[in-house]
């Protein structure tokens, strides 16, 4: 067997509050009656919390499960909603993963197709390593707009690599034309799109089949013969008349999660592709599909290595971690798309030191705490002195990761003094499995399930954002367990 | 052995303004207010001060750095003056530097203010800053109502009494201050409450309500301290002394090591343990005739009563509810209605402890005077209970 480059694992993340699509149709009933038929099923939403960044992060995390992150040799995010224009994005994701500094790193931005144009650059230049390949985005959306009820926030990560390769990439072929069906111009925070039939007809429906076709002539491998068709579309129909002009099985085509994700944008066809990997075949083909300015085909074969793959919550796990929200207006304000007055504690001044964040960027963004080397004491924030009284040797804290170990509430509060953008605030004292103990911030906790002794798991989010300034700093914060 | 500075320090005045919604005052009316009551009392003029300790914890937000503004302020002409920052436990901290001073004869007089103007920053409750550059990066930003609340969740996991039955002992806590506040003309808050009130109360930090925590006010207060030779050279009877002031601090071990529950104050135990020591107390609950301690928060004040050893570990919440600790219980606690009801402006607030101590060992406590206290406790805690500075005091009358 040649060597052949191909995927070697997949994860994905979705934000745990999914926005109830009736309550947003109910919000606009007043000026737009006609939404009403919109109102169906449920779409993600990040919560005040989350970005690209962070939802790429733990993508990767579902994804690389226990992988050793030394074999990862370089790290790429696509997305067209990158919390910074300049600063590198990934460069942040790949400090809360603690991937080293010794890989390549590149942000992909600028269209829909950020997700499968970067993976094909990425397939084809990974070489003998291992690539992390990631996908998120976080779009808003006009209030009252078909977008509002259509987009979804996600993200889905891949290692590609050259051993234990699941799925081989067979080829790509990519179209290129200056088709704007939409665009979202610097600076803006919403797209503004054109009328959707002549996008079905003039886009899709010409677009599509002469990317596939001529990568199908390229690999010589049949329409009949696709037993994954993953293209994200939010126009109905488009799926079932392209798969039927180029001949591909109208069983093959994979649903785009429109009833209870939504359209993720540049991370959705990554996405869909990793919902594929979860339950393909070994032999099977897959057609990855996305449509902008152009468009990207890219074919896959599913190998036998992918029924040894590690099981991880994935897709499926994902979307069944979800919890309905009806609350359209918490939405707009973790949009940012109205200004709730949450009082003075709001107009805290969250400058950041970044000399002091670059210090301590390993404990702060890779969340490592230390262990003493004498007594064994795991403890965070890592000081010069070893906490433990009966210790406090000095200079002999090891570094050790927090991320991953198991924890539990051991007390807490809901904060309805201090300012949250989504009230009450919760925190407490963390006991980690390890020993080590922290006072941190909760997230996605549902107030009827919250006690002391509760298990709870480490996610990466953002901790406050400096809106005068443009930026925001992440940390951990402590979520259920289950 | 160190033996401490029992007896070796006197009070020979002290002065506390009115605490409250001062909207007519800045901080330097306050300070003025109370050093007038002092001078006075002490019958003392300026001149004979030695050396102060001036405290004050949020002193961006009215008098700025340094010992400049009181030295100014009070026209205090050609003497030291040190400026003490010690979170919440401020007050008992510039005591602290005062009592010291003339303990060591380095001085014959020192004089010991708090001083804090919060009314002025346009927050219901303390400001919200920055916690310094590393801490901004992961610590919560939390209130402290939301790190003293917690004590709640902890306690009764630990002792495994119900929350209901933690609340209405903490209700209790907030209605015996409320009714003790009453009777206190220059408290912040002066009405009595009913438990209904307390318990249905708007909620601040879960399980803490609104009565729950206490007010947060403008207010100085200020002490003159001497040797007891000298108080009684000025001719001064009834002489009340320092028998112990003790302080501790986190080190860290709450908040990072695995040793602490959550439950109680690591700190106010070994501060107490020590004062009790300093003041040869053998049985604080027997020798105590009253306290004054700090409760920034009902659950804080609960808590506090088994951490000075005078309730038993997992005893407060009945002790409380059996009124032990009211006006005519076997220890009366915050008689001058505590932090909750005279009020909290944060670097006075230890002065104002011992100033009711001052006030209740001399018989000039008005309507709220006790019979015949001879050994008072105030207990002035900083931070949160995970990482905090105790302050002990024991302070009484001469024998």
């Amino acid at each position: 067997m040649t060597h052949n480059v191909g995927i070697t694992a997949f994860g994905a993340y979705l934000p745990k509050l999914r926005l109830d699509r009736a309550s947003i149709a109910a919000s606009h009933a007043w000026a737009m009656p006609g939404l009403k038929g919109q109102g169906k099923g449920e779409r993600t939403m990040a919560d005040w919390d989350e970005d690209s960044i962070t939802m790429a992060v733990e993508a990767a995390r579902d994804c690389l499960q226990d992988t050793d992150r030394s074999t990862i040799t370089g790290a790429q995010l696509a997305s067209t909603t990158l919390p910074f224009a300049d600063r590198l994005n990934v460069g942040v994701v790949a400090a809360g993963l603690n991937l080293g500094r010794n890989i390549t790193s590149m942000d992909v931005s600028g269209s829909q197709r950020a997700g499968t144009s970067g993976l094909i650059a990425a397939l084809r230049g990974s070489g003998d390593g291992v690539m992390l390949f990631m996908v998120a985005d976080t779009r808003k959306a006009a209030p009252a707009s078909i977008n509002e009820f259509q987009f979804g926030h996600g993200a889905a990560a891949l290692t590609l690599g050259v051993d234990g390769v699941i799925a081989n990439f067979l080829g790509s072929n990519t179209v290129t034309a200056d088709f704007v069906d939409h665009f979202r111009g610097s600076g803006q925070d919403e797209d503004y799109g054109w009328e959707q039939r002549w996008i079905r007809d003039e886009g899709y429906m010409k677009i599509i089949p002469e990317v596939v076709s001529g990568l199908l002539d390229s690999t010589g491998v049949g329409a009949g013969d696709i037993d994954h068709f993953v293209m994200p579309c939010t126009i109905g129909r488009v799926p079932a008349g392209v798969t039927k002009a180029l001949g591909i099985k109208p069983e093959a085509i994979r649903d785009t999660m429109a009833a209870n994700v939504g359209d993720t944008g540049a991370a959705h066809a990554i996405l869909m592709l990793a919902h594929a990997l979860e339950d393909a075949k070994p032999g099977e083909k897959i057609l990855l599909v996305q449509f902008g300015q152009g468009a990207d085909a890219l074919l896959f074969e599913v190998t036998d290595a992918i029924t040894s793959l590690p099981k991880r919550p994935g897709v499926s796990g994902a979307i069944a971690r979800g919890r309905t929200e009806k609350e359209y207006m918490k939405y707009l304000s973790f949009q940012d798309q109205v200004k709730i007055d949450f009082g003075m504690r709001a107009e805290v001044d969250n400058k950041t030191a970044l000399t002091t964040e670059y210090r301590k960027k390993d404990m702060i963004t890779g969340f490592m705490g230390g262990q003493c080397s004498q007594c064994g004491t795991v403890q965070y924030p890592r000081t010069l002195y070893c906490v433990n009284p009966n210790c406090k040797a000095h200079e002999t804290q090891e570094p050790i990761s927090f991320a991953d170990t198991p924890a539990a509430v051991m007390s807490y509060t809901a904060d309805w003094l201090s300012y949250s953008p989504s009230p009450p605030y919760y925190y407490g004292q963390v006991q980690f499995e390890n020993g080590g103990r922290v006072m941190m911030g909760f997230t996605d906790i549902d107030p009827d399930d919250i006690a002391v002794g509760k298990s709870l798991k480490m996610v990466f989010r953002i901790k406050d954002f400096d809106k005068q300034r443009g930026y925001r700093r992440y940390f951990w914060k402590a979520a259920p367990a289950s | 052995m160190a033996r401490g500075i029992k007896d070796k320090v006197a009070i020979v005045g002290m002065g506390c303004s009115s605490f409250g919604e001062r909207w007519d005052c800045g901080a330097e009316e306050l300070m003025v207010e109370a050093f007038e009551e002092a001078l006075a009392d002490a019958g003392i003029d300026r001149s004979q001060i030695e050396a102060a300790w001036f405290g004050t914890a949020f002193e961006k937000v009215h008098v700025g750095v340094s010992g400049l503004p009181m030295a100014t302020t009070l026209r205090l002409s050609g003497i030291p003056i040190t400026r003490v920052e010690n979170m919440c436990a401020t007050g008992t901290e510039a005591l602290r530097g005062a009592a010291y001073a003339v303990a060591s004869g380095a001085v014959d007089i020192a004089m010991a203010m708090g001083v804090e103007k919060l009314k002025d920053t346009g927050y219901g409750g303390l400001p919200a800053g920055s916690k310094g550059p590393f801490p901004d990066l992961w610590v919560p930003n939390g209130s402290a109502p939301g790190n003293f609340a917690q004590l709640a969740t902890a306690y009764s996991a630990k002792h495994g009494i119900s929350s209901a039955d933690v609340k209405q002992a903490m209700a209790h806590v907030s209605w015996k201050s409320h009714q003790n506040g009453a009777k206190n003309e220059k408290a912040h808050l002066r009405k009595a409450v009913t438990m209904e009130t307390i318990m249905d109360a708007p909620m601040i930090a879960e399980p803490l309500g609104l009565f729950d925590c206490c007010g947060v006010s403008d207010g100085s207060a200020c002490a003159i301290v001497t040797t007891p030779e000298i108080a009684k050279a000025m001719g001064k009877t009834d002489i009340v002394t320092i028998k112990a002031l003790q302080l501790c601090l986190s080190d860290g071990t709450e908040a990072s090591f695995n040793s602490w529950d959550g439950s109680h104050f690591a700190t106010t135990r070994i501060a107490s343990k020590k004062a009790y020591e300093e003041a040869g107390i053998k049985n604080p609950r027997e020798e105590i005739s009253m306290l004054e301690v700090h409760d920034c928060f009902s659950i804080t004040e609960l808590v506090t009563m088994e951490d000075l050893y005078i309730s038993e570990e997992g005893g407060a919440v009945k002790d409380i509810l059996d009124g032990f600790y009211d006006a005519d219980g076997g220890i009366p606690c915050q008689i001058d209605g505590g932090l909750k009801c005279f009020g909290h402006p944060i670097g006075a607030s230890g002065l104002r402890m011992a100033y009711e101590m001052y006030l209740q060992l001399q018989g000039k406590a008005g309507e709220r005077q006790l019979k015949d206290p001879r050994i008072g406790l105030t207990h002035n805690l900083g931070g949160a209970p995970h990482n905090n500075v105790a302050a002990v005091a024991v302070i009484g009358r001469l024998d």
